[in-house]
């Protein structure tokens, strides 16, 4: 009965966008007022409805109601409570019901936030966002049905993948795809300003929140992947450059640019038709990426259940719209007029070379994710594009982008002298390179990779540490007028900040694991111990332990440093008997300076297990640099300028209530 | 690029041509390292590749034929239905792999034996990396198992 009641409400919902993408855009086209207010009750009620369809499937799943066919494929009786409920899109056909449900929840947001937005806009943005919203309805009831019965329903479900059934997996989708269709809203406002023929200042403020607030998911939702990657996988690596992850990075290089042009079309009416395109770009990417995820058109590490026919409706979806929305820009984009004038030194060009390394980068990205394909259609050869290529190609960019960012985020708008902002920066400079000299000092023969990296991840925070510095002193330090001052900052303002050193923080991450980490791979028996970077391993025991729906051989390990313990680390191999599946789960000790990392593997012939130890210094501050980047995407977002609407507004109700 | 002036354009459009220049560029460098072509162990003895390309190989692990060796090495043998190709790898080997099923190698070939030094495993619906279901079916040996 629950799951019949979803799947009307999802019917309903996809009835309800259809109506939204056709009517507010007539009325907004006419100028009918009637027609276009149409767009803010639909995108509610639309959002309403697909949170009752997913609430029944979650139902289902809480329940084990083995009738519903993706429940049985997916879902096991035994399986602890949360995976119940997470593994509502550890599937395909639920994670596009949640790629909806977000997409419709953005739209709801931008109607009951968006009542200072001119009204034709409002109607037009919802309008496209709409038409998108209804294209997924139909992909998901024509080809990807949710609430499909069993007629005869099995006993027992055939349980979650075990890999997915993690705590980390769990919450990396809704983070990823917040992202991705938060991507559809800067998408949806770049085509409804090509419908009207106007971008300005207004119009920019009003898309950048929306793009800082699916960045920052995005970014974390990147690094929460990476993080399953690393403890989950039990290969100790942290990024693969696996085609499933590149399609996840290049929206994101791509919504990063989108940031830096934005702030140029709202500070200085410049870059418009640029802007425009690079947000018709990003969300294309996001539905690339959807596709190559859906039709397992690349061999990947991440095993989706592919399909041919639901390839062919994305990659007609994602036809439909980005070639639309690119033959709507190649009409429309001669119309964007830019008002600033400005100079060669100056923050604008800064930021259009951000904006070029960055695509640079991102087409790099994208050859080499889709080089495989192109190379079997055209030359017959199947080959694959590994992190080498990556390695060489994609690094260069970054190193440059890294190096004239401290120099290009102080320098003036308008008209400026890069010596001068130089000049500022030098005593920073000076100290990063003595940072770089330090880390070359401390190792031994590891190449130029380390002191390079810490060069430019000290350059970046130092640089980024000093303009805040230098603002709240305003060239004079006086310590209780220059701490508040500095409390006082705009929140964009430290979102720079925070962003900018967060960056910083993981290449230092990177470059330091990358450099430094060490490896060791023997076959030991209980009673063995052994040493690695400074660190002793004693494998005390092993044991077979029966976990809820899996049996697992535990190893014991004590850590010793100077004789010292100090950690306990119990690596396991898991066995789950209804799926058939053995996972890895590797043992860590984090700490801020080094993970300890464990993998015990099978027995060997002399009785012992294989057993592979890492130590990976510094391997933490990847992560904590990207939660440092979302929290300034986050501290830009409160920002009270993208308030001042809301507060003009509620001043406006006040006068003649 | 309208609203820019004359100068700003042609800086604009030198930047740019410089940056895909070493895009291009660097393409040709890492294509280089970063490619690995895929051969079946049929293709590896009809046209074997020189012992230091790096290239991968894909096949049905045969039945029986994996041999752990002293120091978590061990030693299978690939196989397209054609020929096979005695592979050795040292280290842990995925939790995916098993006998009968689909696996791709990456490494060297040393005219006898491949030496590994990563291993894919992967489950899709069909149980069979994508490559490896080609070169299957190619040499018409590919069956499907259904799954139940």
């Amino acid at each position: 009965m629950v799951n019949e009641l979803g799947h009307f409400a999802l019917v309903a919902a996809f009835l309800v966008s259809a109506l939204q993408a056709v009517v507010p855009l007539v009325g907004a086209q006419r100028g009918w007022i009637a027609w276009s207010r149409v767009a803010v009750p639909c995108a509610v009620i639309q959002f309403l409805l697909t949170a009752l369809a997913f609430a029944a499937l979650t139902s289902a799943f809480v329940t084990s109601d083995f009738s519903n066919s993706l429940v049985a494929a997916n879902s096991h009786a035994a399986k602890p409570m949360i995976y119940k409920f997470t593994g509502v899109w550890g599937n395909h056909e639920g994670s596009m019901l949640l790629w909806v449900l977000i997409l419709t929840a953005f739209g709801a947001a931008a109607a009951l936030f968006g009542s200072d937005l001119p009204l034709g806009l409002r109607a037009r943005v919802l309008a496209v966002q709409s038409l998108i919203a209804c294209a997924f309805f139909a992909f998901i009831l024509f080809s990807s049905n949710p609430f499909a019965r069993l007629s005869i329903p099995p006993f027992h479900g055939s349980d979650l993948n075990p890999l997915l059934q993690d705590p980390g997996l769990a919450f990396h989708p809704p983070f990823l795809y917040l992202g991705y269709v938060g991507l559809s809203m800067s998408f949806s406002f770049a085509v409804a300003a090509l419908i009207e023929g106007k971008v300005d200042a207004a119009w920019a403020r009003w898309v950048r929140p929306w793009t800082l607030a699916s960045w920052m998911f995005l970014t974390l939702g990147i690094a929460l992947g990476s993080w399953w990657a690393y403890y989950e996988l039990g290969w100790g690596g942290w990024w693969f450059w696996d085609p499933v992850e590149n399609v996840s990075f290049i929206p994101w290089l791509i919504a990063t640019a989108l940031l830096h042009s934005a702030t140029v079309v709202e500070k200085r009416e410049s870059l418009k038709s640029w802007t425009v395109l690079l947000a018709i770009l990003a969300f294309s990417f996001s539905l690339a990426g959807t596709f190559v995820v859906r039709s397992g058109i690349l061999t990947s590490v991440h095993a989706f259940a592919s399909d041919p026919t639901r390839g062919v409706f994305i990659l007609a979806i994602l036809g439909f719209f980005s070639g639309g929305a690119l033959l709507l820009y190649s009409v429309r984009s001669a119309t964007l007029l830019a008002k600033g004038v400005f100079g060669i030194a100056s923050r604008e060009s800064a930021l259009i070379l951000n904006n070029l390394l960055l695509v640079v980068a991102a087409l790099v990205v994208f050859v080499g994710t889709f080089w495989p394909l192109v190379a079997e259609l055209f030359f017959d050869r199947k080959l694959s594009v590994g992190p080498p290529f990556f390695e060489i190609a994609f690094t260069p960019f970054m190193v440059v982008l890294a190096a004239i960012l401290p120099i290009g985020a102080i320098i003036p708008w308008k008209r400026g002298s890069i010596a001068a902002a130089a000049n500022a920066q030098i005593g920073v400079l000076a100290l990063s390179a003595a940072v770089g000299a330090f880390a070359w000092s401390l190792q031994t023969g590891s190449g130029m990779l380390a002191p390079i990296g810490f060069l430019l991840a000290s350059w970046l925070i130092l640089g980024s540490a000093a303009d805040l510095i230098a603002r709240a002193t305003g060239g004079r330090f006086r310590f209780g007028r220059s701490t508040s001052r500095l409390a006082g900052l705009p929140g964009s303002i430290w979102g720079k900040f925070l962003a900018h050193s967060g960056l910083g923080l993981t290449i230092l991450g990177i470059t330091a694991v990358t450099a430094w980490q060490l490896e060791d791979i023997r076959s030991a028996t209980p009673g063995d111990s052994f040493e690695l970077g400074g660190y002793t391993f004693a494998f005390d025991d092993v044991s077979e332990i029966r976990g809820p729906n899996y049996l697992s051989l535990t190893g014991d390990f004590a850590v010793y440093s100077d004789n010292v313990q100090i950690a306990k680390l119990k690596p396991e191999k898991r066995f789950y008997p209804v799926a058939g599946m053995q996972t890895t789960e590797a043992a860590i000790d984090m700490g801020l300076t080094r993970d300890l990392y464990l993998v015990i593997g099978e027995r060997q012939l002399d009785g012992g297990y294989s057993i592979r130890t890492y130590v990976k210094p510094f391997a933490n501050w990847i992560w904590i640099g990207a939660i440092v980047m979302a929290a300034g995407a986050l501290a830009s977002l409160l920002d009270r300028r993208y308030r001042i609407g809301i507060a003009a507004r509620r001043a406006a109700r006040a006068l003649p209530g | 690029m309208a609203g820019l002036r004359k100068k700003q354009r042609l800086a604009l459009i030198a930047a740019s041509g410089l940056c895909l220049a070493a895009a291009t560029a660097l393409f040709g460098f890492a294509f280089r390292d970063g490619i690995a072509y895929f051969r079946s162990p049929a293709e590896v003895y009809e046209d074997a590749p020189s012992p230091e390309e790096l290239f991968r190989v894909g096949g049905l692990v045969v039945e029986g034929s994996l041999e752990r060796k002293a120091d978590s090495t061990v030693i299978f043998a690939v196989t397209d239905g054609e020929a096979s190709v005695d592979i050795r790898f040292k280290g842990i080997l995925p939790d995916l792999f098993a006998e009968g099923q689909g696996v791709i190698a990456l490494g060297r070939f040393s005219g006898k034996l491949f030496n590994a030094t990563e291993i894919l495993a992967k489950h899709d619906e069909t149980y069979m990396p994508k490559e490896v279901a080609d070169a299957l079916k190619e040499r018409g040996l590919f069956k499907p198992k259904a799954q139940e």
